[in-house]
């Protein structure tokens, strides 16, 4: 309807069509707007994930085979959620998520906030090294990741190398992605040197929050420089190490790019972390139902840990 | 502002501790560009360089990982390529040296062009809807606000396999797989969640006095929006527009499960550049190298807004 004469005004000067439409709209109240703006983001992401994750739920409870789609879809209540949490590989592959979750936290938020704490001392030209140390975590995990394959090949990798020149062991002795013991280090490795930046950064907005006079107050009161940093250094980070240490945890949670890449969850499932085994069963053994629940299991999970995340969200917000 | 340099402050560290901190940085800084560097000199080194021990790196450049990156090549006897006219370029020459000959070109351009058409038709969407979104959410009542802003979050915050199985199916039906049609629509869902909480950080800053005055002199309140607004949002605008395209530029997960020719972009294509008997790793590096300097470029552009960009807004120094 509203075409036609939108049509009719094409030859008008522009300032006319301006005009009309600015009448047209000038009937629109407040509420209205707020709704023609915010309604066109819900309903995509309505169609592109609300939809799509109703339709996971219910293909979790079919024994549906996107490879064979023709075939007929039975019903089989919750016995792919039965199975999911009694499969021994899924809990294998949720030991490898852990691994891989809390040492990649734990070196990140150890090396971060250490950077941070070094940053904070202001020294010249610290701002260009920021900008520097943050690099990686801007790149691509996939690409990148693909790349340190190649740093980790047992002679000729430069990973190797390094390690051989100052450890003296034989840089073909090891193999960083080939061996059991090794690989799950591999993805740490990789994921502490490109995330770290990212713990840094937030640590850094935190130590810059702290108002001077405080640790002024703390000099006057002759307390030490120990005593400072757990009394009033550490407290007034921790809203902010929080958010950094939450979002990794979902992020990794969630890995795939880079160890797809890296280990493809080898050798054997070592590194088979809970997106890996995802993979394999929704898009090379096609078991859509059944990968279908596992998937609603990992989103409740992911779910909960978003929402943990917003209210730290929040808190830090309101400093 | 900037209470802490006043040079008589108590709580101002001393020069030495400057300088142990300032070492301390600059050497994790130097070591964290190691990979960095490698794959920038890994792409000027001819392949058997590339694989000698211990690693060179002292060599002769040579173009032939770029070479090899954009072209694809047949191995032919010497005899054969002694029977070719001669070779009419410093390319042709350089293959023939490996008694190879230029079959046509690689792949490489079409994909990068993928990924520009894709990286910039989301980033346009997402960040024309997510500022219409996020205007709606700073400036009006909007009922539920907080819980349609956490659920536009989460949205975000899923594992893309889990995504990808649904949207698999829904596309196949659609057949919008492998199309950049299907790409984009993909990429703007997931941008849009970040444009949205970043925008709505830049929008809560602009006084609603500026637009409030606009109306008292006679614009409506889109033309308050489109002309007070906008303009003064132009660099959160500009920010999100790279944060974005900087998603969609790296995105891998769906590119991989959802994209396997006409429409596949980079990250899954470069760790497939494949020579004679495995990965050819001077053009692996070299079409990485040309795959990352705009985000470098980017991440310095960005400097002042990352820990905004990387905290959906909340964090803002």
């Amino acid at each position: 309807m509203t075409e036609t004469t939108e049509a009719a005004t094409i030859g008008a000067p522009r300032s006319l069509v301006a005009s009309r439409v600015g009448q047209r709209l000038r009937g629109l109240s407040d509420r209205s707007i707020a709704w023609l703006f915010i309604a066109p983001t819900i309903v995509l992401l309505l169609a592109i994930n609300i939809f799509p994750l109703l339709w996971t739920i219910q293909l979790s409870f079919t024994n549906y085979r996107a490879n064979r789609p023709n075939a007929p879809i039975k019903s089989v209540g919750s016995a792919n959620y039965v199975n999911i949490l009694t499969d021994p590989d899924v809990w294998a592959a949720m030991q490898a998520t852990a691994h891989f979750v809390l040492w990649t936290i734990a070196l990140e938020v150890l090396i971060g906030f250490g950077l941070a704490l070094l940053i904070d001392k202001k020294f010249r030209g610290h701002g260009f090294w920021t900008t520097i140390i943050l690099l990686p975590m801007m790149l691509s995990p996939a690409v990148v990741g693909n790349f340190w394959t190649f740093l980790y090949q047992p002679q000729i990798g430069l990973f190797n190398y390094i390690i051989a020149f100052f450890t003296g062991v034989d840089p073909s002795s090891f193999e960083m992605i080939g061996s059991v013991d090794l690989a799950p280090w591999s993805i740490v490795i990789v994921d502490v040197w490109m995330w770290t930046p990212y713990v840094m950064l937030i640590c850094l907005a935190g130590l810059r929050s702290i108002p001077d006079y405080i640790y002024e107050a703390a000099e006057v009161d002759r307390a030490s420089k120990w005593r400072q940093f757990w009394s009033i250094t550490l407290p007034m980070v921790l809203p902010f190490l929080m958010l950094a240490v939450l979002f990794r945890a979902i992020e990794n949670f969630k890995m795939f790019d880079m160890v797809n890449l890296l280990t493809n969850g080898g050798p054997g499932s070592t590194t088979e972390v809970a997106s890996i085994t995802l993979k394999r069963e929704a898009f090379e053994k096609w078991r859509t139902g059944y990968s279908s629940a596992f998937a609603i299991i990992l989103f409740v999970t992911v779910f909960g840990l978003a929402n943990i995340y917003v209210k730290a969200l929040n808190r830090v917000k309101q400093r | 502002m900037n209470v802490r340099s006043t040079a008589l402050s108590i709580v101002e560290p001393s020069p030495l501790t400057k300088r142990v901190a300032a070492v301390v940085v600059i050497v994790y800084a130097l070591v964290a560009l190691i990979p960095l560097f490698w794959i920038l000199i890994t792409g000027l080194k001819t392949p058997p360089d590339s694989i000698s021990y211990p690693p060179k790196i002292l060599f002769s450049p040579s173009l032939e990982g770029y070479v090899n990156l954009f072209t694809t090549r047949t191995r032919q006897t010497p005899e054969f390529i002694a029977s070719l006219p001669p070779a009419d370029s410093w390319y042709e020459r350089l293959v023939r040296s490996r008694n190879m000959v230029i079959a046509g070109p690689s792949k490489f351009i079409p994909r990068y062009m993928n990924s520009l058409v894709i990286g910039f038709g989301s980033t346009f969407l997402a960040v024309f809807l997510g500022t219409l979104a996020a205007y709606g959410f700073s400036r009006f009542k909007v009922p539920l606000k907080d819980d349609l802003l956490f659920f536009i979050l989460s949205t975000r915050m899923m594992p893309p396999i889990a995504v990808a199985i649904p949207i698999y199916l829904m596309y196949r039906e659609l057949q919008l797989t492998d199309t950049w049609i299907g790409m984009i629509l993909l990429y703007t869902a997931v941008n849009v969640s970040l444009a949205v909480w970043l925008l709505k950080g830049f929008i809560d800053e602009i006084p609603r006095e500026y637009e409030e005055a606009a109306m008292i002199d006679g614009y409506t309140r889109l033309q308050a929006f489109i002309k007070v607004v906008l303009p003064q949002a132009a660099t959160g605008i500009a920010a999100t527009a790279i944060f974005c395209l900087i998603f969609a530029w790296n995105e891998y997960a769906f590119a991989v499960l959802l994209t396997s020719g006409e429409a596949q972009t980079m990250p899954p294509f470069i760790p497939f550049i494949i020579g004679e008997g495995g990965q050819d790793w001077p053009a692996v590096a070299a079409g990485t190298t040309l795959f990352l300097i705009p985000i470098v470029v980017f991440t310095f552009m960005l400097r002042r807004h990352l820990l905004r960009g990387i905290t959906f807004g909340a964090v803002r120094k």
